[in-house]
């Protein structure tokens, strides 16, 4: 059942779904890469990215893309108000591990039941100009509904990956995970910076979730599936590391599809959280960790 | 609760059990019974990791399905008159060793790594379980109930009372455990791991048994379920519900002493079952969730920690 | 000349690229107190957390009463005889003083305890260190002074023949220091070798019969106390250049 435009295919796909991947991960990235936060509940935060967009395009018909930028503020606030419980409850009494864990489980699951109460479980789509054609570039077929995403997602990590590394903030976020000290020194506030960073990570969510819904069709209990994913993304591409988790994005896209292309669909959730099994067994760190 | 308290209270629910199967005709109460049980067994497997040692098992549905899916196979395997406690026995065995080995792997990096690769575990096994036409795979398998229901009225009647006999069980066990000197180890453990290694405590070790009886556990709550439930499929039985439960019930009862369980899971179970008869079963899936991030946000020690408090304010 | 109960040969231990450890090597003999002084940042704590096993070591080899535990884990070495307290105390915090010390008893020291009733040798520890009126109270709880304490008694109810303490004293008042002092010499009465880390110098020069002096992970001097004080690289590695 082997060929060669079918092989070629499955790359490119996995390359375009890898590239999508990226902008899922890429809040994880931050909040667990960086600030140590266990956000379970991440993918839940893409999946209302996702109703957001199905519901304003569907009502005003805005792109999807544009949506998830108009939102960004939004999910960012969101981002900040759930930082400060965690914070309060959870960070200054050093109770992150058992109970700041559960506290983003029971969210992720309120989530995805209000979810199911409000919308049901029919799957929801977008319509925009462009879902629905493809490029065909020899026997490599392009759809736009993935080349969109893979090039907005691009965009999302290179920008937020400059952010980080250029401005002020963008640094005091990569610094509050290495030295609190130092940057309290510096006259930054961790607990602002850490708020800051988190906001920003589901604010992130706000644009993934709209790209989400553009590669397809989305229903409420889709997000588990990513939870696996994301994780598996963060962990193989090492803690704290904008480029690897990339790198892992495409590599784990690439992965899934050619599994889901050779063996069939039904065993491609298990891909992500096989490599997440076997990453923790050989190499936690990852492949670019830091220490 | 002193030892002489404790075993004559055993004997009392046990022949409450019994009076009940005797007395009560209803089936219905005997379903609700048996799901509450069920909860508890789970409650209380979950936290003998968690609770014992600070280690959070995301995945225990994962467990609770391989259990009931080892049922299934064995009962196609060897037809369905091989006895309830086989079958019970050998998920034991099963759910055990998946338990030490998943351990095995991730214990001895961060809580947080273990976390997430129970979770891994159990989407792995549901995707094996969606793809293993033997036992049903996605669409599913029947289960015929047995004819044998030994003296009881019913076979209903039979499984509350297995699952009553096994709730009691793992009650004792984890009790024993937590009363111990490897139940102490454990406390240890959970309070500073550092601390405890330097102290003598073979931390892995301990950890990797703890693991292994959670899992085992688990395997034996799950065991019986195609019994009770006749159809199962990967998608009901690997049920995030199931999972959340497992959790929110030693965290709201209280993670610290052996009986926070059994509390919370009286406590939850009952609700939910009333909430699904009087409203509607999806909001009995929100009501977990929310007591489960209230509880954890403003009374972490559970009930039994807000029983504590009350009791030594008024001591004063 | 009985042979040393603790040897360190070459260790080397690096962090990424950082080297915090160079070829350090030291002996304790049986029953003596020795000080490991340097200054901050010096490499001190990562040493002492190879030799109880909280670290391993890159290169080099550790070798306790005759037994190599290099790449032993820690559980291990301490139900060998090798015991510390921490700088920062990590009590047991949902335990009482005297159930923090079931612990060790029923752990470290289980192959030498004498199988009495464990709260009777508990309370034994307990008053040797002077906590007695605190063994019901929760570990939490304890002021400064007796939370080092109880670090120590920790430590003692391992029944250690080797006892690393680590910045026992710091931040501790005159007589509270003195209060320390007097229960490691004690403790070292009964023919427990100590390794004393401090930076309270008249504590340290009392205390020890020789000291070992780190600097930038390596070591510099070693010698009596009177020696040390007038090593000019000492001098040095406090005052700088």
């Amino acid at each position: 059942m082997w060929s060669v435009d079918l092989f070629a295919n499955a790359i490119v796909a996995g390359l375009l779904l890898g590239g999508f991947y990226a902008a899922v991960s890429i809040g994880l990235a931050i909040a667990f890469g960086q600030l140590d936060i266990v956000n379970i509940a991440h993918p839940a935060f893409v999946i209302v990215g996702s109703y957001t967009a199905y519901i304003i395009n569907r009502h005003f018909g805005l792109d999807p893309v544009l949506i998830g930028i108009l939102f960004t503020p939004v999910f960012f606030l969101v981002g900040a108000a759930i930082y400060r419980v965690y914070y309060v409850a959870f960070e200054r009494t050093g109770q992150e591990s058992l109970s700041g864990l559960a506290f983003f489980f029971g969210l992720m699951f309120i989530i995805e039941v209000l979810l199911i109460m409000a919308y049901g479980v029919d799957y929801r789509l977008v319509s925009a100009g462009y879902i629905g054609r493809t490029i065909n570039i020899g026997f490599v077929g392009i759809p736009f509904r993935m080349l969109v995403p893979f090039a907005v997602a691009a965009a999302l990590t290179v920008g937020v990956y400059l952010y980080l590394s250029r401005t002020f903030t963008g640094r005091a976020i990569l610094a509050v995970a290495q030295d609190r000290l130092a940057l309290q020194l510096m006259g930054a506030d961790p607990v602002k910076i850490k708020q800051f960073a988190f906001g920003l990570a589901i604010a992130t969510t706000a644009i993934a979730g709209s790209l989400l819904i553009i590669i397809g069709p989305v229903e409420p209990s889709v997000g588990r599936q990513y939870i696996g994913r994301v994780f598996a993304i963060v962990v193989l591409g090492g803690m704290g590391s904008i480029p690897g988790m990339a790198i892992a994005a495409l590599i784990l896209g690439v992965v899934e599809t050619l599994v889901g292309t050779f063996m069939g669909p039904s065993w491609s959730p298990a891909v992500s959280f096989g490599v997440l099994l076997l990453t923790l067994a050989l190499r936690p760190s990852g492949l670019f960790g830091r220490k | 609760m002193k030892g002489r308290a404790f075993w004559a209270s055993i004997v009392a629910v046990l022949v409450a059990g019994l009076v009940l199967t005797g007395v009560v005709s209803n089936e219905y109460y005997f379903n609700a019974l048996y799901v509450i049980l069920q909860g508890a067994i789970m409650a209380v497997a979950w936290n003998v990791l968690g609770g014992f040692t600070g280690y959070v098992n995301f995945g225990s549905a994962g467990f609770f399905a391989v259990g009931a899916y080892t049922s299934i196979a064995l009962g196609k395997a060897f037809g369905p008159s091989l006895p309830l406690p086989v079958m019970i026995a050998v998920a034991a065995l099963v759910c055990g060793l998946i338990g030490l080995g998943l351990g095995y792997l991730t214990l001895r990096l961060k809580g947080v790594y273990f976390s997430i690769a129970t979770l891994a575990m159990a989407i792995v096994f549901e995707t094996l379980m969606n793809n293993w036409s033997y036992v049903g795979g996605a669409r599913g398998a029947y289960i015929l109930t047995p004819d044998s229901h030994l003296w009881f009225n019913s076979y209903i009647e039979m499984l509350f009372m297995v699952m009553l006999l096994l709730t009691l069980g793992s009650v004792v066990v984890s009790r024993a455990l937590n009363a111990s000197r490897l139940g102490r180890g454990l406390a240890a453990i959970r309070d500073d791991e550092v601390a405890a290694e330097c102290a003598g405590v073979p931390t892995l070790r301990l950890k990797l048994i703890s693991a292994t009886v959670m899992g085992a556990m688990m395997g034996v709550a799950g065991a019986p379920y195609p019994y009770f439930v006749t159809f199962v499929d990967p998608a009901s039985a690997f049920s995030l519900f199931v999972a959340v439960n497992a959790i929110a019930m030693p965290m709201i009862g209280g993670t610290a002493h052996w009986i926070g369980p059994v509390i919370g899971a009286l406590l939850v179970g009952t609700a939910q079952q009333v909430i699904t008869v009087t409203v509607s079963s999806e909001l009995n899936v929100l009501v977990v969730g929310v007591m489960l991030v209230l509880f954890i946000t403003l009374a972490p020690q559970g009930i039994v920690g807000l029983a504590q408090k009350y009791l030594a304010r008024r001591a004063r | 000349m009985t042979a040393p109960v603790l040897r360190v040969d070459n260790v080397t231990k690096r962090f990424g690229g950082f080297l915090a450890l160079q070829n350090v090597e030291l002996h304790v003999n049986a029953g003596e107190r020795l000080g490991l002084i340097g200054p901050n940042g010096s490499g001190k704590t990562t040493l002492i957390n190879c030799i109880s096993g909280a670290l391993f070591n890159d290169e080099g080899s550790i070798v306790f009463e005759g037994h190599d535990i290099t790449r032993m884990p820690a559980h291990r070495r301490a139900r060998l005889g090798v015991a510390r307290s921490f700088q920062i105390p990590k009590p047991f915090r949902s335990m009482s003083v005297l159930e923090n010390l079931r612990i060790p008893l029923e752990y470290a020291a289980w192959s030498r305890a004498e199988h009495r009733r464990i709260t009777d040798e508990a309370m034994d520890v307990l008053k040797q260190i002077g906590l007695e009126q605190r063994a019901h109270d929760n570990s939490a709880g304890l002021t400064q002074v007796d939370m080092r304490k109880l670090e120590l008694a920790r430590a003692l109810a391992a029944k250690p023949r080797l006892l690393v303490s680590d910045e026992a004293m710091a931040g501790l008042s005159s007589s509270e220091v003195d209060e320390i002092l007097e229960i490691l010499l004690a403790l070292n009465r009964r023919g427990v070798a100590v390794i004393m880390i401090e930076h309270i110098m008249r504590a340290v020069m009392r205390f020890s019969e020789r000291v070992v002096v780190l600097d930038a992970g390596q070591k510099i001097a070693e010698g009596t106390p009177a020696e040390i004080v007038r090593n000019p690289q000492v001098e040095r590695a406090y005052l700088g250049e």
